[in-house]
């Protein structure tokens, strides 16, 4: 499993709205899972844009995509996965060990460069 | 609670004051139970009693639970030394199980090394153990192919398989995997449409004074849909279950006894060998419950499962804590 807490922590404590703006529109964009929430639930990125899933929970959580596109496997506490959305699109997802646990990623097209 | 009244002879009637206040004390706990005819009632003491009755018994089997191996939380630490506690429990047993059933979530994350250290802490009963997985052990980015390359040998599609036993047929379900995400309602389980084909025909054929044993990690019944503690399509499998005179289902999961009867069906959750949950409703989610630690034992613990010889009907179940 990818370590990238600190990356991660590190991209959650900076500014995501100025990220966001950002016309490379690929900034990445973080979703805590905490008490056995994601966090935030629906999350819209540009297209190209690297989300990455943190569980800061005591349980262990899986992110997995209802369409079977992206899947973690088992986060323990402080483990993270990422995933870069190419193409626009909607994508619900939810944790296969508590499947009350759902979210979604809104991915829009990339701004043009204006 | 000492093992003491796991020691002495079986078959006598030295029935001292201080053995009946022993046999007071458990019976004071309350949670030992057997199940006749469909009615649960209190009967077995886990001591002489329960053993003499054991020892007539065509079959007699253990039940554990939710070991979880790789749970860290401070409610538990250390899940292996739990677990072998229980296998300890399980070796002073005067009438020696014929066998063990894990009802899942032997890993806490499907990892090799969990699942090593709970195969050798299982080793120490030296029994046959016919595992079913709880959804921390399909965990893995391949959903289940870990497990299933470790455990499934010989199983149909996605792990499920029967054994029989004494005259007694095992059904080992699997719920753990495509789940209904709560996106409108709860997350409840499924069995899916191949496994229910799967189980209606090899039930097809059997006469119905068949005693079945019904294996699965989810509840076989919606004990409370908002944590998805239930079997969305459970009622299909139950459908071709209830012509039969005895059935008994043992499931996982929710680390704690509850039981139900509905016709010849009965319903037992199991105890886990690693940590208590909440009573359903009773904290903001489920998940690990924190308990003073001289409790924890008092959560945790075995099922025995007793089909005696010449009684028709359900088997006697006793619940063994690790402690009172």
């Amino acid at each position: 499993m990818p370590r990238m807490l600190l990356a991660a922590a590190a991209l959650a404590a900076m500014p995501a709205v100025a990220l966001a703006a950002d016309a490379t529109a690929s900034a990445p964009a973080v979703v805590e899972i905490h008490n056995m929430k994601f966090n935030p639930a629906t999350l819209t990125v540009a297209a190209g844009t690297k989300v990455t899933w943190v569980n800061e929970d005591n349980s262990p959580h899986t992110v997995t995509d209802r369409g079977k596109v992206f899947r973690s496997g088992g986060l323990d506490t402080k483990d993270s996965f990422s995933y870069t959305f190419a193409a626009p699109g909607e994508f619900t997802y939810f944790c296969t060990i508590h499947p009350m646990m759902v979210g979604k990623i809104v991915v829009k097209p990339a701004a043009s460069s204006s | 609670m000492a093992e003491q009244s796991n020691q002495g002879p079986s078959k006598g009637a030295e029935l001292n004051r201080r053995r009946v206040l022993q046999c007071m004390s458990w019976a004071g706990a309350g949670v030992l139970w057997t199940v006749t005819g469909g009615i649960p009632r209190t009967a077995g003491l886990i001591g002489d009693a329960s053993a003499a009755e054991a020892a007539k018994g065509a079959l007699n089997f253990v039940q554990i639970s939710d070991s979880h191996i790789g749970f860290k939380l401070p409610v538990n630490p250390d899940p292996a030394a739990t677990l072998g506690e229980v296998i300890a429990k399980i070796n002073a047993m005067p009438a020696q199980p014929a066998f063990l059933v894990h009802t899942g979530d032997i890993s806490h994350l499907s990892k090799d090394d969990q699942w090593d250290t709970a195969d050798q802490v299982i080793k120490g009963a030296n029994k046959q153990v016919h595992y079913i997985p709880g959804e921390h052990d399909v965990a893995d980015a391949d959903n289940g192919k870990a497990y299933l390359a470790r455990y499934g040998k010989g199983t149909q599609g996605r792990g499920w398989y029967t054994f029989d036993a004494a005259g007694v047929h095992f059904v080992a379900l699997i719920n753990v995997f495509d789940f209904n995400p709560g996106f409108k309602s709860a997350g409840l389980a499924t069995l899916g449409n191949e496994q229910l084909e799967w189980l209606e025909k090899d039930l097809a054929h059997r006469p119905a004074s068949t005693p079945i044993v019904v294996l699965a990690h989810l509840p076989m019944w919606t004990i409370y849909e908002q944590w998805g503690w239930g079997t969305s399509d459970a009622g299909r499998a139950l459908g071709y279950l209830k012509r039969f005179g005895s059935v008994t289902v043992l499931n996982g999961h929710i680390h704690q006894i509850i039981q139900k009867v509905e016709g010849n069906l009965t319903f037992h959750t199991a105890a886990s060998t690693a940590f208590p949950q909440p009573a359903p409703g009773q904290a903001p989610a489920p998940g690990p419950m924190a308990v003073p630690a001289e409790q924890l034992r008092k959560y945790l613990g075995l099922r025995d499962v007793n089909f005696v010889a010449g009684k028709r009907g359900a088997p006697a179940l006793i619940e063994s804590p690790l402690a009172v």
